[in-house]
């Protein structure tokens, strides 16, 4: 066993895909909380799908797929926010919109360009040989950025998080807030994205808060039970797709519905 | 010294017109009552004191170097949802959150005045129990409790005590009567007429525009005071 996993560790990509899966799973599972807390949980789904189709268009056009990615993405997150706060239009349908448009045109762009259908399917389901070492060094960068700004933010999201129209009364910028957490989630996402697919991205999200809240009370235990949660079921997953052959990123949601129903089952009997 | 005038205000609600021609100011050390009957357009008269509506026209200009960050709010009904995982002491002491500066943590004097509060309220025994499985009536403490932390010159109160019995009402006018005693400028949205005759100094009663403003005094003398005070007592 102990030798197995020595020679798994030995493999470049899988050590790669190590560093950017923990620092993404954190990144997931902290902004997870606010996220879910705040009913924005389909904004993180839309921006994985937009995610999807803003790479097939850099792939497709031959430009650098993290550098054309990462600020479409950021500007679709801005307008997600917008419209799930204008209650005129119906916020979950325009996300449901935005988010098969952006498929849509992904998988033309992807099918213009000859022998693209298992870019495809890595794009969808992810892939764990996606990282280049020019991404991890990006993906720890910016995971950094992301861990940093949030814990320096941590009071003021709490704040926007529990009552928005508290804090605005009070002088707390909220819209800033939003968009603080708006643009770290676009990040976390890209980062993720072509390991874990553009369809389970938002998975890695939602799942670990969702857990952390069946049995913590407190929000800070939320927080920090959720990032492990999220960390632990990447580690784990990881070494189970490597030892079963299965692929990374459903390996890894699998297990976080297992350690959900486990929680719930706990939740109810406390 | 007034900290908020309103010049010309009018505002509306969903596209209707519910206040007009609006003018008034409040003063420091005022304990302003703003009544009226449903729908006479005091919450949305208070949004916009606080700045989370927009006017249609006329003015509305905080003074003196008062700013929102001076303001404490306790809503009418706060958009905290059913499941939110929160501790008593996390909610009090995000009232200490100031929007001016770079302080990501809170200090040691935003910890004791948190502290404070919880024991002035009497929930410090609950601290770290969790928000959504308390009662409304101490969902309201812990509420008032974050709104004390956050109010540094103004507390703007709706509707408080909708809901609660009438010795948890008096203990909570007692609490707001001591706050104003420290210098805090109280404003307060109510339909209950009677407190607002007995605890405040002055009235402003809305009818979607302003059928009387003046003291508590002046007011029960006043034909609109004695005509809604009377149709309140149905004597």
């Amino acid at each position: 066993m102990i030798e197995t996993l020595h020679i798994m560790f030995s493999y470049t990509f899988i050590v790669r895909a190590l560093i950017v899966g923990l620092l993404v799973s954190l990144c997931a599972a902290l902004l997870g909380v606010s996220l879910v807390l705040k009913r924005y949980s389909m904004i993180g789904d839309g921006l994985s799908h937009v995610g999807f189709g803003a790479i097939a268009i850099a792939t497709a056009f031959n430009w650098a797929p993290m550098e054309f990615t990462i600020p479409v993405v950021i500007l679709a997150a801005f307008l997600l926010l917008r419209i799930s706060e204008n209650s005129n239009i119906k916020g979950d349908s325009a996300i449901a919109m935005i988010s098969t448009g952006a498929l849509a045109i992904g998988i033309l762009a992807a099918s213009m360009t000859t022998g693209m259908n298992t870019d495809i399917n890595s794009y969808l389901f992810g892939s764990i040989l996606a990282m280049s070492i020019s991404d991890v060094v990006m993906s720890v960068v910016l995971s950094l950025v992301v861990l940093l700004l949030f814990i320096l933010f941590y009071n003021k999201i709490f704040a926007v998080t529990f009552d928005e129209t508290f804090a605005k009364a009070t002088g707390i910028m909220a819209n800033i807030y939003n968009m603080l957490i708006a643009f770290l989630t676009a990040i976390t996402i890209v980062l993720g994205m072509r390991m874990m697919g553009a369809l389970l991205i938002s998975s890695l999200i939602i799942f670990p808060a969702l857990s952390a809240m069946r049995v913590c009370k407190r929000f800070k235990t939320v927080v920090i039970t959720s990032a492990i949660i999220s960390v632990i079921c990447f580690l784990i997953g990881l070494i189970t797709s490597y030892f079963l052959s299965t692929p990374t990123g459903a390996t890894v949601v699998v297990l976080n519905i297992v350690v959900f129903v486990l929680l719930t089952v706990i939740g109810k009997i406390k | 010294m007034s900290l908020i005038k309103c010049t010309d205000v009018n505002l509306s609600y969903d596209g209707l017109r519910v206040a007009e021609n609006l003018t008034f100011e409040i003063n420091s050390g005022d304990y302003y009552s703003i009544i009226g009957r449903n729908g006479s357009g005091k919450s949305t008269l208070l949004k916009a004191l606080l700045k989370l509506k927009q006017p249609d026209s006329g003015n509305i200009e905080y003074c003196d170097g008062f700013c929102q960050s001076d303001i404490g709010y306790l809503a009418q009904q706060t958009s905290v949802q059913k499941d939110f995982p929160a501790s008593v002491s996390e909610v009090v002491i995000s009232g200490c959150l100031k929007s001016n500066g770079f302080k990501p943590f809170f200090s040691k004097n935003d910890k004791r005045l948190a502290e404070e509060k919880m024991t002035l309220l009497g929930i410090d025994n609950i601290k770290d129990k969790c928000f959504r499985e308390l009662s409304g009536g101490q969902q309201q403490r812990v509420l008032l409790a974050r709104a004390m932390c956050a109010a540094k010159k103004m507390l703007f109160l709706d509707e408080p005590v909708t809901g609660l019995d009438p010795v948890v009402t008096t203990e909570f006018f007692n609490i707001i009567n001591k706050m104003h005693d420290d210098g805090i400028t109280i404003v307060i949205v109510s339909h209950d007429i009677h407190c607002a005759v007995k605890y405040s100094n002055r009235i402003l009663h809305m009818d979607n525009e302003i059928a009387f403003d003046g003291t508590a005094r002046e007011y029960v003398n006043s034909k609109v005071g004695r005509d809604f005070i009377g149709g309140h007592r149905h004597d």
